[in-house]
């Protein structure tokens, strides 16, 4: 089982260690500061590492890494399930994961880590169980407990911890009871130079926020079900219910959560919202290259294209990029030779262009690699699947609540071969 | 308010003020004095010196309090053991707290204060708190138990803690299950023979049960738990798996893993034809899918066991190429494992996809992955047949890039595709030659060398190329010296007229000028099968190579199969069994995948199925009797303490001597001049031979020599030529040939092991079973290196006699069982008795002629022995070699008498009178014994002799 968690910033400092067992030193580190110095990107850095006497399971999340112990055979999913978790949870604390805020709570973060964790086996994970033990710094909340000599830590049993639904709090109460979901639509796609999908799929997923007073049973039910390739639900669905009827029917969590995932990678059903001309050629004389990148829409069921983006990573040769885009703004990071094209909303009429041309430092062949596009985009009001909710019923509560559904397709991992 | 203010320090010392403050009047004050005591704990600031101080706090009604004093307790207890005994008062006393979350939370807390002392007064609370009314205690509780073995196994065993663990798995609380499994699943790992986990299909029930209920984790401990489960039969298997599916849809991907497994292990009993099998397929594939979106570091774990999970069932995933198709920003290990799926799933189908996937990742920045994208297509190329020419015009292609370490990896993978299709793309070599100047890595200037010399032929300028090479040659490395050596001799055999002064060149810088021992044997070698036999050398030197496969890369199928049942784990991770690398897990049981239900026996009885090993065996092997079954498995194979020194000689002195005994010169003086047209160009080499050189030759060198193996010196005794006893496909790849000898008065077993298997086998021991002449290893079986796949090694194994004594039938059987890291294997194989007859047999004729009379007439038995050619005189001698004795002889009408006697190692002495009739090819042999059972044996034999 989990053993120790140290928590290391970009630079290599471990700022923050907890042992659920006895104390391992902090030197076990030193294999993973050798694996770090070794990868150069810190992403490139292996999950999982073995050393003589124990293995080093970590993850990345934003700009700091969750290194974990393991001293006996576990699996290894499990640690790094229950390490995202951790920084979720902060994130959902403090609003943000990174080294300032939990230097700031240190306390709170230590009191979590100690409440998630028994002995290296998860205690409490679930947020809604969590908030009741340890409740959420808030600027109020430290001044009444001044003031009061009150506490951050509830001092009577979760009722959720024991119950056939652990993730849901008992006597919830609102005055506005409303309930909202949002469709979240992201595609992860390769095209090729001639712009032929190469590969394309759609991840779904469904964010909901529930704030109901009581023990409400929703239901709630799609137009097109069998659309998706694979689901995967949040522990309070009924997948009996999903297997024979395709609803999904559940007791919520208080609050936000994930209700679902999906998965749709049948190829016909993915539609590529935009198309992509680009040449980026770099010439065998001279220290120069050429660009010229055009984006226009292509399947986008009439709706507007938001939040274009292009992101290239130039090859190292490239000193510098004059340019001129028809719109948007554009720059070039000479250090991490990165060309982000911030483009905004795309015009079907007059279609964005960048063209220009690229300095090479002089001497150096020729790149071999040819540069991959990353496109980000966003379309709101549509799931770019199809996928649409049809109803949400609630019951064994007697109010009416507010319900609303919201949809939105993002690009994801959505790249330009050239 | 943060609390970095906790960090703030002042002119007078941090730990003297919180010592001030944590004996403050004020709750208020000394709560912040504790939080600042635990902010300094959690960066790793010494605060041990406030023990006392802090553990004064923990008094409180204050929740947060106590919970921080906790915390402090746990980090610290360990260095102030006496310290902490004070705390006990206040733990004990919290087990009694009415609220259940104090009750957890001491009982909690207490377990983690590793002190020994402390953990005598934890039984008591934990006993209770294990039957509290509170699930929420009993849960804490369970794991706490797993936290006292840790620290004190004994005491819990004694305390009988595991027993109400293992009543809290029938608890009817799901969450309490889950703990409680989580728990002994934990202690049972160190504690392998302790059949903690007893699954029966009533446990299961309510294992399954309670993963409908339970928490995410819970669901990770009760599904790997069930994986160890072996259902009694193909419908059971069905419903555990019809009730694990829906773990599929869990948004753990742990969890799906998990589940995976368990699908994973019970479908092997599932009939192939039911239609639930091909369900259960279908709803395998979307899961492993989904995996691949989550985060990179899930993602890499999922594909290290989608690569298991492909090799074991590739039909899973054969439609799902696409989702393997490698992003450019992924990070490195999630592209190289998705590049390593990628080539698994290649097939005719798919490959025009595949090609161009791979081509266009040969043009991405990291080094790294651009090699094994050009390594990949090789491997494409090996696989899929259809492919190759795609493939290697591919690799043309790139060669043409010119991108240095682009070509380099091509031409390693086009070596490697001339040796799968021979004869086939010959006609690129002028290509590759074109870039010989550009190769700078070892791997490739080697593999451009044995391009080369395998094809001297074919390239004009061979010797020309080759010899630009030789210039620096000790700048090289010591893989591209070797191949140099061995393409150059490769060349003077196809080109020996231009080629003589190369290779006496690259001879003598091999064998004089180097100091690598590998590199000086290898040049010995071919200087001597040179200079005696051309045709020999030709016949050694390019000899028809093996082709080889993709197979290679595979996991070795037995390993595979552990594998799978480890899905999930480290294990899965690293592609090793977890006995190879788990510290701490002391004596992990290799577990094997349930047989399927199509094969039949082993549906009856779990207890076979579970041990596939014996049941495989064939009964040929492992006879009825119960104990002697016992003496078999319960091996410890170390040879037998009888034997303290090493034995004499050791299985390298053997060979050398055998050859020194004139094998060699047989071997050697064959045909020298059986190739008029290359001895002419041989005069040379040995003219030229160093003087040095034919020292060495003589001394320790004839080992390398050591080609006659075990097959028999004229000489020595009679030693059948060597069967194989343990065929590869009954031993996991291990091949086992072999002989018995008798060499300097030594019984020998002359063993060939061949290891057919696609992972190196170490760890070698033997072991007999009883036997009728008590024979028994002198010593243990001599295998130093490990064996490498495709390798075989000699080894001769002394024997003695003094071993345990049982009848065994026939007489001369030897049941045998050999082990290495692998496994336990047996057979049995029969040894001629005349390996037994001793050196001392001949007996004084007046003893002959008494015995003789002496042995009753109904104990002497008559064979025949056919078609054989020997004169009377002749058939003596050929006997007296394996220490049959002639004491006299008598001519009676034309028929020669030879009476003989010989006398097995255990004492028993046998007499005998041949028969040889001029111009009769039949012989008669009258053997008289007082132990008229082994007769049978002897006259075998007297056959097996006479004939060779």
């Amino acid at each position: 089982m989990i053993h120790s968690l140290f928590l290391i910033n970009q630079s290599g400092d471990i700022f923050l260690e907890k042992h659920w067992k006895s104390v391992i030193g902090r030197s076990v580190c030193d294999y993973f500061f050798e694996a770090k110095e070794k990868a150069v990107d810190p992403e490139n850095v292996a999950p999982v590492l073995q050393t003589p006497h124990h293995y080093l399971i970590s993850i990345l999340r934003g700009k700091l890494f969750f290194l974990s112990v393991i001293q006996t055979e576990v699996p290894p999913l499990f640690v790094i399930e229950f390490l995202h978790r951790v920084a979720d949870t902060f994130q959902d604390y403090f609003g943000d994961c990174s080294e300032g805020v939990i230097k700031d709570n240190l306390v709170t973060v230590y009191e979590l880590l100690e409440e998630m964790l028994d002995n290296g086996f998860p205690l409490a994970t679930e947020s809604n169980v969590l908030k009741e033990m340890i409740r959420p710094p808030t600027i109020l909340r430290s001044v009444v407990n001044t003031l009061t000599g009150g506490s951050n830590v509830g001092d009577t049993l979760p009722t959720g911890q024991l119950s056939n639904i652990p993730w849901r709090r008992a006597g919830v109460k609102y005055t506005n009871n409303e309930a909202y979901f949002d469709v979240i639509e992201e595609i992860d796609a390769i095209l090729d130079k001639s712009g032929t999908t190469v590969c394309a799929e759609i991840q779904g997923v469904i964010e909901a926020c529930v704030r109901l007073t009581g023990m409400p049973d929703l239901t709630l039910s799609f137009m097109n079900p069998r659309l998706l390739d694979d689901v995967s639900f949040h522990p309070c669905v009924r997948f009996k219910r999903w297997e024979s009827e395709r609803v999904l029917s559940f007791i919520p969590p208080d609050g936000n959560f994930t209700l679902m995932t999906y998965h749709v990678s049948s190829q016909n059903l993915v539609a590529i919202p935009v198309y992509v001309k680009q040449n980026i050629s770099f010439f065998e004389t001279g220290p120069c290259g050429r660009l010229d990148i055009t984006i226009g829409p292509k399947q986008t069921m009439g709706k507007t294209v938001e939040g274009l983006m292009v992101t290239i990573h130039m090859p190292k040769a490239v000193l510098s990029a004059n340019l001129t885009a028809t719109q948007g703004n554009y720059s070039y990071d000479l250090a991490t030779k990165v060309l982000v094209w911030d483009i905004g909303k795309l015009n079907p009429q007059k279609l964005p262009n960048l063209r220009g041309s690229l300095s090479m430092q002089a001497g150096v062949p020729r790149p071999e690699e040819n540069p991959s596009l990353n496109i980000e985009l966003k379309i709101q009001q549509l799931a770019i699947s199809g996928l649409k909710v049809s109803r949400l019923d609630m019951y064994g509560e007697k109010y009416k609540p507010f319900k609303g559904v919201k949809y939105v397709t993002k690009a994801g991992k959505f790249q330009v071969r050239t | 308010m943060t609390d970095s203010k906790y960090f703030t320090t002042t002119k007078k010392g941090e730990i003297f003020e919180l010592k001030a403050e944590l004996n403050s009047d004020k709750k208020e004050k000394k709560k912040e004095a504790v939080k600042k005591v635990i902010a300094s704990m959690t960066v790793g600031k010494d605060v041990s010196a406030l023990f006392p101080d802090v553990v004064n706090c923990m008094q409180t009604d204050n929740l947060e309090l106590k919970k921080l004093v906790y915390l402090y307790l746990m980090n610290y207890a360990k260095s102030q053991p006496d310290m902490a005994i004070m705390a006990v008062n206040t733990f004990v006393k919290d087990c009694e707290d009415p609220n259940p979350l104090i009750r957890a939370l001491a009982v909690r807390t207490m377990g983690c204060i590793r002190v020994d002392k402390i953990t005598e007064y934890l039984c008591e609370p934990l006993r209770k708190c294990l039957k509290d009314e509170d699930p929420y205690v009993r849960k804490t509780a369970a794991v706490c138990v797993a936290k006292l073995h840790d620290i004190n196994a004994q005491l819990v065993e004694d305390q009988g803690f595991l027993d109400t663990l293992k009543d809290l798995i029938s608890d009817s609380n799901p969450m309490v299950v889950a703990n409680a499994v989580a728990a002994l699943s934990e202690i049972a790992e160190s504690h392998p023979n302790s059949n903690l986990l007893d699954l029966n299909p009533q446990t299961i029930n309510k294992l399954l049960t309670a993963l409908n209920e339970c928490t995410e984790w819970g669901q990770i401990f009760i599904l790997d738990c069930l994986a160890n489960y072996t259902p009694r039969d193909d419908r059971e298997s069905q419903s555990i798996c019809e009730r694990v599916t829906p773990r599929l849809s869990h948004a753990n991907s742990a969890v799906v893993l998990s589940a995976v497994k368990v699908l994973m292990k019970f479908m092997e009993m599932l009939p192939k034809d039911l239609d639930y099998y091909g369900t259960l397929l279908k709803k395998l594939a979307p899961p492993l899918v989904t995996l691949l979106s989550a985060e990179p570091e899930l993602q890499y774990v999922a594909l290290r066991n989608i690569n298991l999970i492909v090799q074991r069932r590739p039909e899973i995933l054969k439609h799902e190429m696409k989702v393997f198709f490698v992003k450019y920003n992924d990070p490195i290990y999630v592209k190289l494992e998705k590049l390593d799926i990628m080539i698994r799933l290649a097939s005719q189908a798919n490959i025009a996809q595949v090609l161009a996937e791979l081509k266009e990742y040969a043009t991405e920045v990291d080094v790294d992955f651009v090699r094994k994208a050009v390594r990949a297509i090789g491997r494409c190329a090996i696989k899929v047949e259809q492919s190759a020419e795609r493939c290697v015009s591919t690799l043309l292609d790139l060669i043409q890039t010119k991108v240095n370490y682009v070509v380099q990896e091509a031409i390693v993978v086009i070596k490697d595709i001339f040796r799968k299709y021979p004869n086939k793309y010959e006609s690129v070599i002028a290509t590759l030659c074109e870039n010989l100047d550009s190769l700078d890595e070892p791997e490739a200037r080697a593999a451009m060398i044995w391009i080369v010399g395998e094809y001297a032929e074919r390239i004009d300028n061979a010797d020309e190329l080759l010899e630009s090479f030789l210039e620096g040659f000790h700048d090289e490395s010591t893989q591209v010296q070797l191949q140099l050596l061995t393409a150059i001799v490769k060349l003077f055999l196809k080109k020996p007229t231009e080629t003589q002064e190369l290779v006496q060149q690259v001879l003598s810088l091999a064998t004089q000028d180097s100091d690598n021992p590998d590199l000086r044997d290898r040049g010995y070698i071919y200087w001597r099968l040179l200079s005696t036999d051309p045709v020999a050398a030709k016949e050694v030197v390019l000899a028809e190579k093996p082709l080889i496969s993709e197979e290679t890369d595979l996991i070795e199928p037995t390993l595979l199969e552990e594998l799978i049942c480890h899905i999930g784990t480290l294990a899965s991770v690293y592609h090793k069994p977890p006995s190879a690398f788990v510290e701490g897990s002391r004596g992990v049981q290799h577990k094997r995948l349930p047989g399927s239900a199509g094969s039949g026996e082993s549906v009856e009885s779990p207890d076979v199925a579970s041990a596939p090993g014996v049941s495989e065996a064939p009964p040929a092997v492992i006879p009825s009797q119960g104990d002697l079954l016992g003496d078999l498995l319960n091996l410890d194979l170390t040879p037998p303490t009888t034997t303290g020194p090493p034995p004499p000689s050791s299985g390298m002195q053997m060979g050398a001597m055998d050859l020194l005994g004139g094998g060699l010169d047989s071997l050697l003086g064959g045909d020298l001049g059986g190739s008029p047209a290359m001895g002419g160009g041989f005069g040379a080499a040995p003219a030229a031979m160093p003087a040095s050189f034919t020292a060495p030759v003589s001394g320790g060198l004839d080992d390398l020599f050591d080609l006659g193996g075990g097959v028999g010196m004229p000489m020595g005794a009679y030693s059948p030529p060597k069967t194989v006893w343990l065929p590869a496909m009954k031993a996991k790849g291990l091949e086992i040939s072999g002989t018995f000898a008798r060499r300097s008065g030594v019984v020998q077993m002359e063993m060939t092991l061949t290891n057919k298997a696609m992972s190196v086998m170490t760890d070698f021991a033997i072991q007999f079973n009883r036997n009728s002449f008590g024979l028994a290893p002198a010593g243990p079986l001599q295998v130093l290196t490990p064996l490498s796949p495709n390798q075989s090694i000699e080894v001769t194994l002394p024997l003695n006699t003094v071993g345990p004594v049982m009848k065994m039938e026939p007489l001369n059987n030897l049941q045998v069982a050999v082990k290495n890291n692998i496994d336990v294997f047996y057979f049995s194989c029969q040894y001629p008795i005349s390996m037994l007859f001793a050196e001392d047999g001949k007996m004084e004729r007046q003893v002959f002629l008494a015995t003789w009379k002496d042995i009753p007439n109904e104990n002497e038995s008559q064979f025949q022995i056919k078609d054989c050619h020997l004169n009377s005189d002749a058939a003596s001698n050929k006997l007296q070699g394996s220490n049959i004795f002639t004491i006299a002889k008598r001519t009676v009408e034309g028929q020669d008498m030879l009476y003989q006697s010989m006398k097995l190692s255990n004492g028993i002495w046998l007499l005998a009178e041949l028969r040889v009739q001029a111009g009769n090819p039949n012989y008669t042999v009258s053997l008289k014994c007082r132990a008229p059972e082994v007769s049978q044996c002897v006259f075998q034999s007297y056959e097996a002799v006479l004939k060779n």
